[in-house]
């Protein structure tokens, strides 16, 4: 076996060298763009959970605002008019949604489905403030603000995600499964009511549960719509709700500590809101893929 | 063998066939009769209908959107025109209303948005795709989009009690310090609100986008063209460099560009943090407003009719802005294809 | 720009061994590689093991088998691209020129610019011609004569002639045995020692490959060619080595071990080992 005239070294040295360092480098600064953003996430619901802990009382579920501020008092009515709000922009954006996505993937020419998916993603890009402006002048001026307007409003914000999350689903379906239903001789809407709705059933709700976490947490459509201050608990729909987000916002706003620490315990109540929603959404998206992947 | 096996896929066959034919299906029937067949066709073309009208009502919507806007903003068009766009005033008291000061900072806070979260970003997206292990990388990913599910109002409530306070008597009078001489670090504000801040809290929320969208980008180009950077000798970096980065930069324009759609329209947290002003200033730390944030922040009520058509006009800027940027973005993002990017 | 694989019989039969110049005495070479008693596993499953012989100097040595028996994993080790899995876990040594390739301080990264690699589907960057093959160079810091460097590296892959006109061209706009060879260009750029060919042609036509095939006889001057292929015709035309890998089935598991190796000729005219010879001569038998 002849052995090599010169020794070979594999190690890295000058140039090579410097070429790895750069590359540990910026390894380094990858590491810690990632780290940057779990720690703003810490940070803020840590903050978040420590400001809000003084005022986590079972007043706070059942009292209502103090009239003249102070410490004490709740925000019960800000949850009762925030679900109903939420409850009733879901009721308006959903079936929309699920029948546009149901159309663009069932019926619509592939020119056409990408015209409408390209007006829901610019529809997704419209500033919410400007949906709020849009609805005031709509609903509110001339009438009143009231809760109606602001759910339609947060159900404009909805929709869009609401529809491209159906549509994602049900492009997940096999065509196999609709040629399958087809050539049985069962016609097209017993295809979709019968055969294609139940298989994404899972996927469209983790659709509308995203939908309603982020319009739960949606302030700038309200501002104009359904942000008059108003203490008491009502279900009076034609009339402005208090609600979660405009009343962080506006004790945002306040010199008062004890104010702030009622918006404080608001967003803890409104994240922990939002944190279960996503947990059951993904878990409900989880089923829904194996059952289409596995089926 | 080939028999056997033809036999038992016509097994099969048969039984699925026999599965799906109901036995009580006369052959014989005629193809196109009986009430199910009209039934069916109703019902096809029903369902048809219902969800061709709920697309519609998508159309109609962004539709009725920009079109409600232009009119709700028309009287002030009517006063000041386009002029409207570079007056440098907004002052209620005489009357004189300019869009300028909020253009400025508008573009100012997304600038900065954008600058620092450009770089986090994509450092955060390469992670997830090159350097996380399997066990962590699903953790990490999970966690940054929670990041993006904090409701705006939250963060603006975080921005003006903690972090403002924070970057008031920590960062910003060390940065007024050391490079206070280029002019655009100048006096903090005792609160911490400004322009800066809204920049920071607008980077929080547009981080986690971007980062979501360019880690869909890095994944979607091949394993065999970056292995066969590797194969050259080339460290991690430099294939990044040299092929993950080129063959997906026209999806991280629109990803950023979609961040900045973003920033642009974000109304409550700017609101929030960024101090309200109407000067033109170019100290990052001073006050300001941007089109989303003199609108959000005049919700109770404007002094005049002729003030309340100003702030409406200003939302027609700021859909008109929206609009283009996100119509852009999109028709990058639809063009895109990781394999058609050459020099 | 003569298409020169147009005038190249394709139909090369395995008779051809038979009239090939006499295999050259593996003992005068030197050795590049001195494998020893590899293996490699993927988490608890064993993808090879116990492999276990030496690769020559500026010869072509190829690895053929059943798919399965682990050719390219075994390949994939000799520049270190298995560091590139998750899970995967080297055993045993592989010495080249008697440095440890695992051994502790060694950076794959030299590794691999020593020992370059060709893969199975073409994948040329999305960039030029041009840049396809500078872009190593420029990296690993040869720019002096870069363009000289690239002619020298498109002609040894025997492509300059096809492209010299349009350099600044999309790589993606050239046909698949075209990206094949540019591929092999952009590895060579950089001067490797080595040159591994994960079955190069196997994604290409007849015409494309028999070019490939001629180009491997001419590169062998100047390099030590290792190429995995599943089609032993292949190994027959181009190899003066030819290690056959098979796999070893026991309770419930697949491993890939090294049944022979020998000058080419030898495995496919008179094997010593019987599965060489079913494998050999059961297919085309």
């Amino acid at each position: 076996m002849a052995v090599a005239a010169e020794r070979i070294s594999l190690r890295a040295t000058g140039r090579s060298r410097r070429r790895l360092r750069l590359n540990r480098v910026m390894e380094g600064v990858a590491v810690l763009a990632a780290s940057v953003a779990l720690a703003a996430l810490g940070i803020v619901v840590v903050s978040v959970v420590v400001r809000a802990w003084p005022a986590l009382h079972v007043s706070l579920f059942t009292q209502t605002p103090n009239l003249f501020g102070g410490p004490g008092g709740g925000i019960s009515s800000a949850i009762v008019g925030s679900a109903l709000i939420v409850a009733m922009a879901t009721g308006m954006a959903l079936p929309v949604g699920v029948l546009a996505a149901i159309f663009m993937t069932e019926f619509a020419r592939p020119r056409v489905a990408a015209a409408i998916q390209l007006f829901l993603d610019v529809l997704n890009g419209v500033p919410t403030i400007v949906t709020g402006i849009f609805v005031y002048g709509l609903l509110v001026i001339g009438h009143l603000q009231s809760a109606y307007a602001g759910a339609f409003a947060l159900a404009v914000v909805m929709l869009p995600l609401v529809a491209r999350a159906t549509q994602e689903v049900l492009l997940l379906v096999p065509n196999t499964l609709r040629e399958a239903s087809l050539a049985l001789g069962v016609s097209r809407w017993r295809t979709v009511v019968g055969v294609i709705i139940p298989t994404t059933l899972g996927g469209i709700l983790t659709g509308t549960v995203i939908a309603m976490a982020r319009a739960a947490g949606e302030t700038a459509p309200l501002l104009f719509t359904c942000s008059i201050f108003a203490p008491a608990v009502s279900t009076d729909v034609t009339h402005a709700l208090p609600n979660i987000p405009v009343l962080i916002f506006t004790y945002s706003e306040q010199p008062d500590p004890a104010l702030h620490q009622q918006a404080w315990a608001a967003a803890l109540v409104l994240m922990a809101f939002i944190l279960i929603t996503s947990l059951t959404a993904r878990g409900l998206l989880a089923r829904s893929r194996r059952k289409l992947t596995h089926g | 063998m080939v028999t056997g096996a033809g036999a038992r896929l016509r097994a099969v066959y048969v039984a699925c066939a026999m599965a799906a034919v109901p036995t009580t299906t006369p052959t014989t029937a005629p193809l196109r009769s009986g009430r199910r067949r009209i039934g069916d066709r109703v019902g096809d073309g029903a369902l048809r209908t219902i969800t061709a009208l709920a697309a519609l009502a998508v159309v109609v919507l962004l539709g009725a959107i920009v079109y409600k806007i232009l009119h709700l903003a028309h009287s002030a068009w009517s006063t000041y025109g386009l002029h409207f766009v570079t007056a440098k005033t907004w002052d209620p008291v005489h009357k004189a209303f300019g869009a300028l000061p909020f253009i400025y900072g508008t573009a100012i806070s997304s600038l900065i948005a954008l600058l620092i979260s450009a770089p986090l970003a994509i450092g955060i997206a390469l992670y997830l795709t090159e350097l996380a292990p399997k066990g962590v990388r699903g953790v990490v990913g999970s966690l940054i989009e929670m990041l993006a599910a904090i409701p705006s109002v939250v963060l603006g409530l975080w921005g003006i009690l903690v972090l403002g306070p924070f970057l008031a008597n920590h960062l910003e009078p060390w940065l007024h310090r050391k490079l206070g001489f280029i002019g655009i670090f100048g006096a903090p504000e005792a609160t911490g609100t400004g322009l800066f801040t809204a920049g920071l809290i607008l980077t929080i929320m547009v981080v986690p986008i971007v980062a979501s969208i360019c880690r869909e980008l890095f994944m979607q180009v091949p394993a065999d063209l970056e292995e066969g950077a590797l194969a050259l000798g080339t460290t991690r970096w430099e294939m990044i460099r040299g092929v993950t980065l080129p063959a997906t930069r026209s999806g991280i324009a629109a990803a950023l560009i979609l961040g900045l759609g973003r920033a642009l329209g974000e109304a409550i947290a700017v609101t929030q943090v960024i101090g309200g002003g109407t000067r033109i200033t170019n100290n990052v730390f001073g006050p300001g407003d941007t089109l989303a944030s003199k609108i959000a922040a005049s919700y109770q009520g404007a002094a005049s009719s002729l003030e309340q058509s100003s702030l409406l006009y200003l939302g027609a800027l700021l859909l008109i802005i929206g609009l283009v940027v996100n119509l852009v973005a999109q028709v990058i993002v639809r063009r895109f294809d990781p394999l058609r990017e050459a020099r | 720009m003569g298409n020169r694989s147009d005038t190249i019989s394709i139909d090369v039969a395995p008779v051809e061994i038979a009239q090939r110049r006499h295999a050259p005495l593996p003992e005068n070479r030197e050795v590049v590689f001195d494998v020893q008693d590899l293996g490699v596993r993927y988490g608890a499953t064993t993808a090879v093991s116990g492999v276990d012989f030496d690769i020559y100097r500026n010869m072509i040595t190829a690895v053929i088998g059943p798919s399965g028996c682990g050719k390219s994993t075994f390949i994939r080790c000799l520049n270190r691209m298995n560091d590139l899995v998750p899970g995967a876990q080297v055993d045993g040594k592989i010495l080249y020129h008697g440095e440890d390739l695992y051994g502790s301080g060694v950076d794959p990264v030299e590794v691999r610019r020593r020992i370059g690699m060709v893969f199975q589907r073409p994948n040329p960057f999305p960039k030029s011609i041009y840049d396809n093959v500078a872009w190593g160079p420029r990296v690993l810091g040869m720019r002096k004569d870069l363009d000289e460097r690239v002619e020298r590296a498109l002609r040894g892959a025997a492509l300059w002639e096809e492209v010299k006109d349009r350099l600044k061209r999309s790589a993606l706009s050239l046909s698949g045995g075209q990206q094949q060879r540019l591929c092999i260009a952009r590895a060579i750029a950089i001067e490797p020692e080595v040159l591994l060919l994960d079955e190069p042609a196997s994604a290409l036509d007849p015409i494309a490959t028999t070019s490939i095939e001629e180009l491997m006889h001419g590169l062998k001057r100047d390099f030590t060619l290792v190429i995995v292929t599943h089609n032993m015709q292949q190994a027959a035309r181009v190899a003066d080595m030819t290690a056959f890998f098979s796999l070893e089935v026991g309770e419930g598991r697949r491993t890939g071990v090294l049944v022979e190796y020998d000058a080419t000729e030898k495995i496919f005219t008179n094997p010593s080992d019987q599965r060489t010879e079913d494998y050999v001569t059961g297919r085309f038998g």
